[in-house]
């Protein structure tokens, strides 16, 4: 079944598997996220799910999001975010959503805010090579050329130059579960995720 | 305690052996051969030992048939049957870097009394 959940990356560590093999994992504390509402095509446009995440006090949440929480649940929640599906008929508004929909080997996709890395410069963001830091060498960090003199006498759009890095919405896509911890809300994730720790993820299951 | 340091602590082995680097040890490691599986003994000098709740591991070098050669454990691994300290060696740091450039009479250790 197609699902998804919002979670919060904690951090990454190492577990041994059953056969003895050490994994490189990423803790993530998932849900459980209700069903806020419940998106149609025929309404909508397009079959999805609202999920909320992270139990907020009502009286810290505006009144229009308020109504909306209070519409169809008890409590409200700091974060929405949608996921998107085929069919959404299993799923019923105020239902939650649980690691428990996960088992070990599953897929996953997982969507986050990349780390901040400020004004980069092409090194950095681009994977130039530089030149070389001594024997008088004089050009070392810098770009280089970037476009040729009388024609055509400007920059092109989209070279590749200096600037702001990071901050992006990034998705890695294919990763296996290689745990679930149901008493403590965890998912671990076998690899690397976007984002810092305690930055919010999307997983989206795929099979 | 965060729950980082629950899922760090949720596989470590409870008793464990005590050693430092600059000991002789004997690591019983398994190994998979197909559908068996054995242990294997490699017997060295501990050169180093990183700490890290469950990534603790710890580096074991040996001279085999003239070439050093290291293998790097993890402490807390199911593949560990396990640790037998041999002699405890009389070091004053905690990295054995230096043996890899020594060789012969100047890559001993002195043991503790």
């Amino acid at each position: 079944m197609k699902t998804g959940i919002i979670g919060r990356k904690l951090g990454m560590t190492q577990i041994y598997s059953e056969d003895g093999k050490a994994l490189d994992v990423t803790v993530v504390e998932a849900g459980p996220c209700p069903i806020i509402q419940k998106k149609t095509k025929q309404h909508d446009g397009y079959d999805a799910i609202q999920l909320g995440f992270m139990l907020k006090k009502e009286k810290k949440v505006s009144s229009p999001l308020k109504g909306h929480f209070l519409k169809t649940n008890k409590n409200c929640y700091s974060y929405l975010r949608e996921i998107r599906l085929d069919d959404t008929g299993e799923y019923e508004v105020g239902q939650e959503i649980t690691v428990e929909a996960f088992n070990v080997g599953n897929l996953v996709n997982v969507t986050g805010t990349s780390k901040g890395r400020g004004f980069a410069g092409v090194i950095k963001r681009w994977g130039f090579h530089g030149g070389p830091k001594t024997h008088g060498s004089r050009f070392h960090r810098a770009p280089g050329s970037i476009g040729a003199s009388a024609y055509p006498a400007k920059t092109f759009k989209g070279t590749k130059l200096p600037g702001h890095m990071g901050v992006q919405r990034v998705t890695v896509k294919n990763i296996q579960i290689a745990s679930v911890r149901l008493d403590k809300n965890l998912l671990l994730l076998n690899g690397a995720i976007p984002g810092k720790n305690g930055g919010l993820v999307v997983i989206r299951k795929i099979q | 305690m965060t729950i980082m340091d629950l899922v760090e602590k949720e596989q470590m082995k409870s008793e464990v052996p005590d050693f430092k680097a600059g000991d002789t040890v004997k690591v019983h490691a398994k190994v998979q051969e197909g559908e068996k599986q054995r242990i294997q003994v490699f017997e060295g000098v501990v050169i180093c030992k990183k700490k890290g709740a469950n990534r603790t591991s710890f580096t074991v070098r040996k001279i085999s048939y003239g070439l050093g050669v290291e293998r790097i454990f993890f402490f807390h691994s199911p593949m560990i049957d396990k640790v037998d300290i041999v002699t405890r060696g009389r070091v004053r740091r905690s990295r054995l870097y230096y043996l890899r450039k020594l060789k012969g009479k100047k890559a001993r250790i002195r043991e503790k009394r």
